[in-house]
């Protein structure tokens, strides 16, 4: 008889700067002032657009909303990392992530505002349409890395979902074949503590999401998600990673969205004042205009004039949107398949 | 020319594609090693590499949604469902990605893939492995499905369903993969998709039919004297429209043969259709033999769910007289 351990298992946390922007050099990854300084640009254009978006909502030039408020650090310190030629999965809160991507942002708006064509990103840049069913996104970035490496091509993959994601079957199957065929692709999990009103611990009773990873052989490590630095370091070693050939990583954000689920919930109903005030302190944003405060990177003119300039261009893109033209009705039929069937040519004839 | 049943034609036309391009990746459960369960497969992996053909971890829902992946990053995947009641774990992926991802890109992405499965009953098969799927399927806008009856279309179809941009469902009637021997070009051949063949002239009846049921059909309708005209759908979406209504214009009178559940099956569009295009040709109402509505019987029952002569006769005779 045989009784031994046959396998030991830990998981790492990463945190480079605390909630006072105060950052362990020896973990800080090596980033320019002009690279600091594009990270919060980024992050404050995202959030004015975010802001923007939730207000153009509420009067009613767009449709339902989606924010991401508190996940701006996790979505653009990884997304940041990616080349033009690499491929990212966005989900439907994914919004700063595709704004580093290039996608317009009054494209976004076309989207929210009920035009299809607003999910098309520029030609040279690889971002799938943003996923509307949870998960689903998981497995297209695993196939897309696989055919990367079948084709000997340096392209990684990177896919965001949220925590009520992991929950499902699409979670296991995209990251036990990702493991199985050893692929070059970053599974960005953003634990943003629910899933509209179901919290985390209905999720799994796992004590991280990171750890999954453990099952499936592949790389995983959970990142403090309102710390830029952190997630650029991890997201950059587990895309140095994969472009090696070293497989993927699954990184789990830590973080909290710092505003309701979309433009129809309401996080009161399920989240207490107390707890909502704790990760108000741990704002992304703030926290990096504390370091760069303390760098002489950063100060109250400067700031000024990043937010302005923010506001000045999501304005720019808002009335782009609005001068968009509406869709043709015809429009719906015409890429359903690569083209007319004899059924779609008559609907067609009948819609005019 | 070598003879060869449908499971043969399949893998001649796999074998042609892989050899041809290089995108070309079969994968699925079983399909390497093994060959596939019913050896559509068997012996590529051996001739073309593990990289190639494929055995991936046992889960539907990942092979296609890996494949999505796969597709639009440049590869021609051609993903093995090893019997027809495990699609159902995929259609989350198909309805909500493999069907929509060229419109909801509005052109720029889209999915080349085919996923073959075996479908029907009539071999005596376990439970949930005789799924009429068909009917599901035809109704998701942005894929084809395509239902070979013999081995030569079988191969031509499959070859064009390799080559189409758009996602094919092919539908492979598992009961006859070795119950037809004919003449099948070793060298690759197309048939165009979205063209049903008149597989037999005639002029009191048109009967229409496809996949499995085609071959029982005919032969049950050898017993009868009307002249029947019979059309092999070989695809249900695209459907030819047109073929059925022209022979239903010169026939008026139709019957539909199918094992699909009789409610809200494929066969019920084809009705449509006919209603829409040349009711007043009709001499008679559109009739169908069918499945029944319950979930496919164990095999001591599948017998008298599954259309059969008798039954197809009998309603041959009953529209005939009306």
């Amino acid at each position: 008889m045989v009784k031994k351990v046959v396998q030991n298992f830990s998981v790492e946390y990463l945190q480079v700067m605390d909630e006072n922007g105060n950052v362990d050099e020896k973990l800080m990854p090596k980033l320019s002032t002009k690279q600091i300084k594009e990270l919060y640009e980024l992050m404050i254009i995202a959030r004015a657009f975010d802001d923007k978006a939730f207000s153009l909502q509420r009067q009613g030039r767009i449709g339902t909303y989606i924010q991401f408020r508190g996940q701006e650090a996790s979505q653009i310190g990884s997304a940041y990392v990616l080349k033009d030629s690499d491929w990212m999965f966005p989900m439907y809160r994914s919004m700063g992530a595709l704004i580093v991507r290039k996608h317009p942002m009054h494209k976004l708006l076309q989207y929210g505002g009920g035009d299809i064509k607003g999910l098309v990103s520029p030609d040279n840049m690889n971002n799938f349409p943003i996923a509307i069913s949870v998960g689903t996104q998981i497995t297209h970035a695993t196939g897309c890395a696989w055919a990367s490496k079948l084709k000997n091509e340096k392209a990684v993959s990177l896919v965001y979902f949220g925590d009520g994601a992991s929950s499902k079957g699409d979670f296991h199957e995209g990251l036990n074949f990702a493991g199985v065929f050893k692929v070059p692709a970053i599974f960005i999990c953003e634990n943003n503590q629910y899933a509209i009103s179901v919290p985390r611990e209905r999720q799994t009773a796992a004590e991280t999401i990171a750890q999954r990873a453990i099952g499936y052989g592949i790389n995983g490590i959970q990142v403090d998600g309102m710390d830029i630095f952190a997630v650029y370091k991890a997201t950059k070693e587990a895309v140095e990673n994969a472009r090696a050939g070293k497989g993927p990583t699954l990184i789990e954000m830590v973080l909290y969205r710092l505003c309701d689920h979309s433009t129809s919930d309401d996080a009161k109903r399920y989240r207490t004042e107390q707890e909502f005030n704790s990760w108000m302190k741990k704002d992304p944003i703030l926290r990096l205009e504390k370091y760069m405060r303390s760098k002489k990177l950063l100060d109250d003119k400067y700031k000024r004039e990043v937010v302005k300039k923010a506001v000045e261009q999501v304005e720019k893109e808002v009335k782009a949107y609005e001068d968009l033209p509406a869709p043709e009705p015809g429009e719906m039929l015409k890429y359903v398949y690569s083209e007319l069937t004899p059924d779609l040519k008559e609907q067609l004839d009948e819609l005019k | 020319m070598t003879k060869m049943n449908i499971v043969e034609a399949v893998r001649s036309a796999l074998r042609n594609e892989l050899k041809r391009d290089k995108r070309v990746i079969v994968l699925g459960e079983d399909v390497g090693v093994n060959g596939g369960v019913f050896r559509c497969t068997d012996g590529l992996q051996k001739e073309f590499g593990a990289d190639r053909v494929v055995d991936t971890p046992l889960a539907e829902l990942g092979i296609i949604g890996t494949s999505v992946g796969l597709a639009v990053n440049g590869m021609l995947p051609v993903a093995e469902i090893q019997f027809s009641g495990f699609v159902y774990a995929t259609f989350d992926q198909i309805y909500t990605h493999v069907s929509k991802i060229r419109n909801r890109s509005s052109g720029k992405f889209s999915v080349p893939l085919v996923i073959r499965t075996p479908y029907g009953g009539g071999i005596r098969a376990l439970e949930m492995h005789c799924e009429s799927v068909e009917g599901h399927l035809a109704h998701v806008p942005g894929i084809k499905v395509v239902i070979p009856s013999e081995p030569y279309n079988a191969k031509g179809l499959l070859i064009s369903a390799i080559r189409d941009p758009d996602p094919v469902m092919f539908l492979e009637p598992m009961r006859i993969y070795r119950a037809i021997k004919e003449e099948v070009p070793e060298t690759p051949y197309t048939l165009p998709l979205g063209k049903a063949e008149i597989v037999q002239q005639g002029s009191d009846l048109t009967v229409i039919s496809y996949g499995a049921m085609l071959k029982y059909t005919r032969e049950a309708l050898e017993k009868s004297d009307h002249s029947i005209e019979i059309i092999d759908l070989r695809s249900i979406n695209p459907l030819d429209t047109e073929t059925i209504v022209n022979s239903v214009k010169k026939t008026g009178r139709c019957l539909i043969v199918s094992e699909a559940p009789k409610t809200a099956g494929f066969h019920n569009e084809i009705i449509a259709r006919i209603n829409e295009k040349c009711f007043f040709n009709l001499e008679a109402p559109i009739v169908r033999v069918t499945g029944y509505d319950c979930p496919f019987p164990l095999s001591k029952l599948e017998n008298y769910y599954i259309p059969d002569e008798k039954r197809i006769l009998k309603t041959v005779d009953s529209v005939m007289k009306q």
